[in-house]
């Protein structure tokens, strides 16, 4: 059973060497619409740990797509750091944040966003050929067991079989860093344990750190830590003794 | 406000760019058609105006010399108003520092004031004095050419006696807004002028005391003109009279209305084709901005606004861009006609200048842009209102892509994934795709049409001038000479070969279809100016006993080779003759007909005489050629072929650049359109790929290489498809161009071509530099968190 600590508090991880890949520390992000200023992120401190998975759980609104978007450097926080290793992504330029993303981190989405004109293999293409380190697309489809599909257009496949092309993609970089943006938003459950599956392969076979964000509870049982966002701030860290495997949640 | 309306506002204030770009498109078609019914109206007007403040006579007669009385009986004719005689001569004229001979035209003038009809415009000066004979007014190009002043003395040898004349003013005329030497095809100020003279001083020097050689008359409104022309044939006969001629036969006022009958074939041509375009432009591009709306225009169908309502507030939006259009292209097409008829001005001298575009211009063009768009919404608007508003709000069917073109194996190492996405998006959408191919193919297609008037031109000046021509000089008999006269010009210094050559006025008649123009007479053997086909470019033999007729001429009077034509020779006995059409050839200007030397000699039975001589001359001998041929008598006209291709390089190719310019600028307004709409939209629709691609990894340079290299792509199909619409607007241009006065040759140049992709290659750069900013400010977060 989970057992609640407080956000302060440092975690020693069960299979890391508590090792921290992404750090945030305070980070504030407001948005200004006309004369309304919105907090979306009040001073919000997160560490991403090497190799580990973790969900942040929070409801629609909760600023957890706010904080992923500001880890996965596609967005700039107003105040705070955001710590790459040595590397300030809070004052980085925007080649640098899109150099930071193209050979650290891996991005899936609740809408999959395939590009429609390519088929399964050349979409993970467009990312092997401008990353440093990749493996082959038919190894990375092959992970998501898809390799037989992979010259099947994005029309020609499935909601699941399109998210699960999304994640090759994303992992075919080989990144420090897997952010899942409610992955299994638009998927029925059966399909979403299957991309659940998927991703959770992915962070035991080659470690990357994951971050997954979910408003379902029951997918936190499969991780390493559970994050809790509410109002912008993390309301608690749940930190799992044992992960259970992504075929036995049941929703 | 209604809420839709508000909607409006925001969509257009949204859509700003393209809305401009749209309306550009539709005013460079608006401008055209603005500009050249603007210029046509304000050239007839300012004709019109000039004629009648100035009283330019209705009909011109000249006869050897008749007694004032007879004057008189033309007066009485029915329909005639006022008669003016006059004494006109063509005369040497010396100019001090001006080694070659020049020609003037003596014409008298009551030396108390105007006469009644073709009045002088005083440019500076004043009018001759009564009590002195030494006095000229000069007309301005002359003076101009030649940097007289007022009080500056200048020689005319009248009857063969030199006398020195003080220049007392200067002057315009309507009845000389061309002036030109009997003969010459274009005027040449340096080498003609006209040289206003009181009229006793004529007529004491041409012994015409009490007697006139020239008639103009004016005519009651809706008289016709042809009865009146006869009777004073019948009447001047006795007296040596020529035909008389009706004012559209006037010599300058033929090239006027030349002028304008020219300007009205591009007012017809080329704004046609240019609306087409613009007409073809906006469908493409509105049909792809409201489908991007349909999202929209489900939401609206759901809550409950009708077809009707939601169709009328597109075609709203599209009646905003049509007037943006009337205004913006109201406003460059009535700058650049102002542009254009003040250059029409300054070459033809217009003493005043009339430029009031009509409400009519204004309307056409109004009308021609909101149907503009209209008719390219309609389609649009009409698809998108038929869907029931569940499917409207869903995105349009996923798009499925089955080619793998750029896929498999051959290509892996060849194409990267972007430019594979760009070849792909292309190949899903293969009409879409050629549509914009077409668009940027139009734009350049419609550059090639504007510049390739210069080579057109340049041919055209080629082969009439060096061709056709291969003398240096034409000399034109004041009075028609024996062919003994040739040796006269053999032995002027420098001169290589003679030949003669015969050129009289002539009236063809075939069924009730009449032509007066002139008949070339031409030797078998002429090498300085033989009979040549412009389109063929072959020198073409001289007819046996038949006429050979320009295709233009044939073509006015519906014959064919072997067809036979009445001729009454305007000259000598005036033989009534009917002659087989031996020939027709290619001219590119005017429209010659020609006979045998001989045969025509053979006809008038008068023996031998010769009207003109064609010279080669030593360019070694030319100053003393020069000297020598000014102190010869009788010499009516001398046209130098430099001076001649000057001219024509001057007035027409002047006047071209600027008119190739304006067109142009249109034409680069209108590539501007398309590209940066086509990129615009292929943007809006695509957006979310783009931003995935950003958040892949791909840099602002990489995305914009996805975006832009489908618009390059397009646009290296669009070229060679442009070369081959300019090559088909050129000709379908050039078929309806075929005035009188000129036909123009099919000719373009590879440098058109290559200026031509080059300004849409321009205008594309831009257009990409504009859309490129907006990929830079793409949001990827919103882009990406909504549902495709």
């Amino acid at each position: 059973m989970p057992s609640s600590l407080s956000p302060s508090q440092s975690i020693p991880l069960n299979r890391s060497a508590n090792k921290v890949t992404l750090s945030a520390k305070n980070v504030v992000k407001t948005y200004k619409t006309g004369d309304v200023e919105v907090h979306a992120l009040d001073g919000v401190d997160f560490e991403l740990y090497s190799g580990e998975l973790t969900v942040l759980l929070g409801a629609s609104g909760s600023g957890k797509s706010t904080l992923l978007n500001i880890l996965g450097g596609l967005d700039l926080p107003t105040s705070g750091q955001v710590l790459y290793g040595d590397q300030n992504l809070s004052r980085a330029s925007d080649k640098e944040l899109t150099q930071f993303r193209r050979d650290h981190v891996g991005f899936v989405f609740q809408f999959y966003n395939l590009i429609p004109s390519l088929t399964a293999r050349e979409n993970i293409e467009l990312v092997t050929e401008i990353a440093p380190k990749p493996i082959s697309a038919v190894d990375a489809l092959a992970l998501v067991g898809l390799e037989k599909r992979m010259d099947h257009f994005p029309a020609q496949l499935s909601g699941g079989e399109q998210q699960r092309v999304a994640i090759a993609r994303a992992i075919a970089k080989q990144p420090d860093i897997l952010l899942c943006d409610e992955p299994t938003g638009a998927l029925d459950k059966h399909t979403g344990i299957i991309v659940l599956e998927a991703i959770e392969n992915i962070n035991r076979e080659l470690g990357t750190s994951t971050a997954v964000i979910t408003h379902n509870s029951v997918v936190g049982a499969m991780a390493d830590r559970v994050v809790r966002i509410s109002d912008g701030k993390i309301a608690g860290i749940d930190i799992n003794s044992q992960r259970q495997p992504a075929n036995s949640l049941e929703w | 406000m209604r809420p839709l309306d508000a909607k409006l506002f925001r969509d257009l204030w949204r859509l700003r760019g393209q809305v401009l770009a749209i309306a550009l498109v539709i005013a460079s078609g608006v401008a055209t058609l603005f500009m050249a019914i603007a210029t046509v109206e304000a050239l007839q007007d300012t004709t019109e105006t000039y004629y009648q403040r100035y009283r330019f006579a209705d009909v011109f007669a000249n006869v050897v010399r008749a007694p004032d009385r007879v004057a008189d009986r033309i007066a009485r004719l029915p329909g005639v108003q006022l008669v003016d005689k006059r004494i006109s001569e063509f005369a040497s004229v010396d100019i001090e520092g001006f080694d070659e001979p020049v020609i003037g035209q003596l014409v008298s003038i009551p030396q108390h004031g105007q006469a009644s009809l073709n009045q002088l415009v005083l440019r500076k000066g004043a009018w001759v004095s009564l009590n002195r004979d030494d006095q000229v007014i000069v007309n301005e190009p002359f003076a101009d050419a030649h940097d007289l002043s007022l009080g500056d003395r200048i020689s005319i040898v009248l009857e063969g006696k030199k006398k020195s004349f003080e220049v007392v003013g200067i002057a315009l005329s309507p009845e000389f807004i061309y002036a030109m030497g009997p003969g010459a095809l274009l005027p040449d100020d340096h080498r003609f002028g006209i040289f206003w003279i009181a009229k006793d001083v004529l007529a004491a020097a041409y012994d015409l005391n009490n007697a006139f050689n020239s008639l103009s008359l004016s005519l009651a409104h809706n008289t016709d003109v042809r009865p009146v022309l006869e009777s004073i044939d019948t009447i001047l006969a006795p007296y040596g009279g020529t035909s008389a001629l009706a004012r559209k036969d006037q010599l300058s006022n033929w090239f006027v209305m030349n002028e304008i009958e020219q300007q009205k074939s591009m007012a017809t041509i080329l704004p046609s084709i240019f609306i087409s375009v613009a007409i073809f432009l906006t469908y493409m591009v509105l049909s792809r901005l409201i489908e991007t709306e349909r999202t929209e225009i489900g939401l609206l169908k759901a809550f409950g606004y009708s077809s009707y309502a939601v169709a009328w507030h597109y075609i709203k939006l599209v009646l905003v861009i049509g007037l943006l259009g009337i205004v913006i292209g109201g406003a460059i097409g009535w700058f650049f006609g102002r542009i254009n008829i003040e250059l029409y001005a300054e070459t033809l001298r217009f003493p005043l200048l009339i430029y009031r575009p009509s409400a009519f211009s204004f309307l056409i063009g109004a009308a021609v842009s909101l149907l503009t768009a209209l008719l390219g919404a309609l389609t649009a608007v009409g698809k998108a209102i038929k869907l029931p508003p569940a499917e409207a709000m869903q995105p349009p069917s996923p798009p499925i892509y089955k080619s793998r073109v750029g896929g498999a194996n051959w290509s892996h190492t060849l194409l990267d994934q972007p430019t594979r996405i760009s070849l792909r998006q292309i190949i899903r959408w293969p009409f879409r795709s050629f549509l914009t191919s077409c668009g940027i193919g139009f734009a350049v297609g419609l550059s090639v049409m504007t510049m390739q008037w210069n080579d057109s031109l340049a041919h055209m000046a080629n082969v009439y001038f060096f061709e056709a021509q291969r003398q240096d000089v034409m000399v034109g008999m004041a009075q028609p000479r024996s062919l003994s006269a040739m040796h006269d010009f053999a032995n002027l210094p420098g001169v290589q070969r003679v030949e003669p050559m015969r050129y009289v006025g002539a009236e063809f008649t075939v069924g009730n279809v009449t032509h007066r123009g002139a008949l070339s007479a031409i030797k078998p053997d002429s090498q300085l100016q033989p009979i040549y086909d412009d389109s063929k470019r072959t020198v073409i033999s001289v007819p046996q006993s038949g006429v050979t007729l320009a295709r233009k001429l044939a073509e006015k009077l519906g014959v064919k080779p072997g067809d036979e034509i009445a001729i009454e020779i305007l000259q000598g006995r005036r033989p009534n003759i009917v002659l087989p059409v031996e020939n027709v050839i290619e001219t590119f200007i005017g429209m010659p007909a020609f006979i045998g030397f001989e045969r025509l000699n053979d006809l008038l039975k008068e023996g031998t005489r010769v009207e003109y001589a064609n010279l080669l001359v030593d360019s070694a001998y030319e100053a003393q050629f020069s000297r020598q041929l000014k102190d010869t008598p009788n010499i009516g006209a001398i046209m130098h072929k430099q001076a001649a291709l000057d001219s024509f390089n001057n007035t027409v190719i002047k006047n071209m650049t600027i008119f190739i310019t304006m067109f142009s600028i249109l034409a680069g307004i209108l590539a501007f359109g398309i590209t940066y709409n086509s990129a615009r939209i292929s943007l809006s629709e695509r957006g979310r790929e783009l931003a995935t691609l950003r958040v892949l990894g791909f840099s602002r340079g990489e995305i914009s290489y996805v975006l832009l290299g489908e618009v390059v792509l397009l646009i290296m199909l669009g070229l060679p498809l442009g070369c081959l619409l300019g090559w088909g607007l050129v000709l379908s241009m050039i078929s309806s161009f075929d005035t009188e006065l000129f036909r123009i040759p099919m000719v373009i140049l590879p440098n058109t071509f290559g200026y031509s992709i080059l300004l849409v290659i321009v205008a594309t750069i831009f257009s990409a530099t504009l859309v490129r900013r907006r990929v830079d400010k793409l949001d990827l977060i919103k882009v990406l968190k909504t549902r495709e």
